[in-house]
């Protein structure tokens, strides 16, 4: 493989090295990069929202299938708007009123399924050490959350295995994102040395 | 003990410098190690390749270019899997930003199989309000997706055919960089019944592990590691195998970092100890 010759894989290439010029220190390399991040983020999203939402699901309906149904949540989005407006910011409850209702009625149903899968895995059908193991981290953590009782004689012991089982918790979830941090790493390292220098295959 | 000292106060960009050092030497002279497959990515491998002839994988990106080299090499590695067994990838999009990044994997791994748009496989795109649309799909997909990620009428592209809500679906597949995966599970796997596997970020892996112990989901596929355990078990070694001994070094060199840092820690605190005229 050579140095690429694409002016694309350059300009990522450059891109790359500025952020990773923050390790040094902060620089107006960086700046500039976040800054184009950010700005390009944002200008991508607005962009799929606007056609996916605006011209999808209002101008569409509208004006291709004379659906005038669509004004009715046109208007709930559009009231989300009279938070700009002093005097007028009170109606922008209703469409969050409508928000809160609908989610907590999609939800509601889902999480108690949810929550009974969860506690019927808890359950162990058969006593291997994992499922024990698995019973025992449930049990003393959450008497650990339960405030309502001192943390002192029986409860206390039980309280400090639930301890030790939310420290190997966080202990594995640091591990992860440890592990996470270097892929991503590794992932431009490729490209650096891949894709832009061509010393990688 | 002035060592550990100095040492202990290091100055940061140093350990960045070992750090990429660590890293870029494997990458470059690549030595070898062993990849053991772990039970669910075993699992995960073996939802996918249990499904009847013909079936229809449903594929959602939900991650960004922020998560893509944790697992694009998974989403490329699954759909040839998907591709081999002559499956019918169906692509959809909850994270807008990860688009591109789905479509780019998608053209690139059909062109190596020679399958054809809107007969072996199908990009939906994205579409706003996933809880909505999560639901949405159990009753009938067109409600959200009537078109692809052109705007084409999926009319008109024989795979969607006999398309229309869960039913249909024999495997739905969530490459995940935050809790979309968690409303999946919520939505589509608890409400109904959809055979779900999940495809994570190491960061956010730990969090599904306790959804694949209680069979909410049939495999967890967990950051660069998982992708390379995939790639092993479809026999297409490729990026996250090629990162995995950097990622090994660069661990062993962190848990040396871990355990210097504490032996450096208590050392100084008997030391401090000591000079106030007791141990503790």
């Amino acid at each position: 493989m050579a140095i690429s010759t694409s002016i694309w894989i350059w300009i990522a290439a450059l891109l790359t090295l500025s952020i990773y010029s923050f390790l040094y220190k902060d620089n107006p390399f960086y700046k500039f990069s976040e800054k184009i991040l950010v700005g390009i983020s944002i200008g991508y999203t607005v962009s799929i929202y606007f056609h996916n939402t605006i011209i999808a699901k209002v101008w569409n309906p509208l004006v291709h299938d004379h659906n005038f149904l669509v004004i009715v949540p046109l208007i709930l989005g559009l009231l989300m708007f009279s938070r700009l407006f002093k005097g007028k910011a009170y109606l922008s409850r209703i469409p969050i009123a409508f928000v809160v209702g609908t989610g907590c009625g999609m939800s509601i149903p889902s999480s108690f399924e949810n929550l009974f899968k969860q506690v019927q895995g808890t359950m162990p059908q058969v006593f291997t050490i994992g499922n024990i193991i698995i019973l025992i981290g449930v049990l003393s953590t959450l008497i650990y959350f339960f405030f309502s009782v001192e943390h002192k004689g029986i409860i206390g012991k039980v309280t400090r295995v639930g301890i030790t089982f939310i420290m190997i918790g966080f202990g594995a979830a640091f591990g992860a994102t440890i592990m996470a941090r270097i892929s991503l790493f590794i992932g431009r390292i490729q490209f650096l040395l891949g894709d832009w220098l061509g010393i990688i295959s | 003990m002035n060592i550990i000292k100095k040492l202990a106060n290091i100055d940061r960009r140093i350990i960045f410098i070992v750090i990429a050092i660590v890293v870029i030497i494997p990458l470059i002279f690549k030595p070898k190690f062993p990849i053991v497959v772990s039970e669910p990515v075993q699992k995960a491998y073996d939802a996918v390749n249990n499904l009847p002839e013909g079936a229809n994988v449903m594929i959602s990106i939900d991650y960004d270019a922020a998560s893509m080299p944790e697992l694009q090499p998974y989403l490329e590695a699954l759909l040839s899997h998907c591709f081999m067994k002559d499956f019918h990838p169906i692509l959809i999009v909850q994270w807008q930003l990860g688009a591109p990044l789905g479509t780019q994997a998608l053209e690139k791994i059909a062109a190596e199989y020679n399958k054809e748009y809107g007969i072996d496989y199908i990009n939906l795109g994205y579409r706003p309000g996933y809880v909505a649309q999560m639901v949405g799909i159990g009753r009938e997909i067109r409600t959200y997706f009537n078109s692809d990620y052109k705007g084409d009428l999926i009319e008109k592209y024989p795979v969607m055919n006999n398309i229309h809500n869960y039913d249909d679906i024999d495997l739905l597949i969530g490459l995940e960089a935050g809790a979309t995966g968690q409303v999946w599970v919520q939505y589509a796997g608890a409400r109904f019944d959809q055979r779900i596997v999940l495809a994570l970020t190491a960061v956010s892996a730990p969090d599904a592990y306790f959804f694949f112990q209680s069979g909410q989901i049939e495999g967890l596929v967990g950051g660069m590691k998982g992708a390379a355990e995939y790639e092993i078990l479809v026999d297409k070694p490729d990026m996250a195998v090629a990162g995995m001994a950097a990622q090994s070094f660069a661990h062993m060199l962190i848990i040396l970092f871990i355990v210097f840092g504490n032996i450096a820690y208590f050392v100084d605190k008997r030391k401090k100890n000591k000079a106030k005229g007791g141990i503790k």
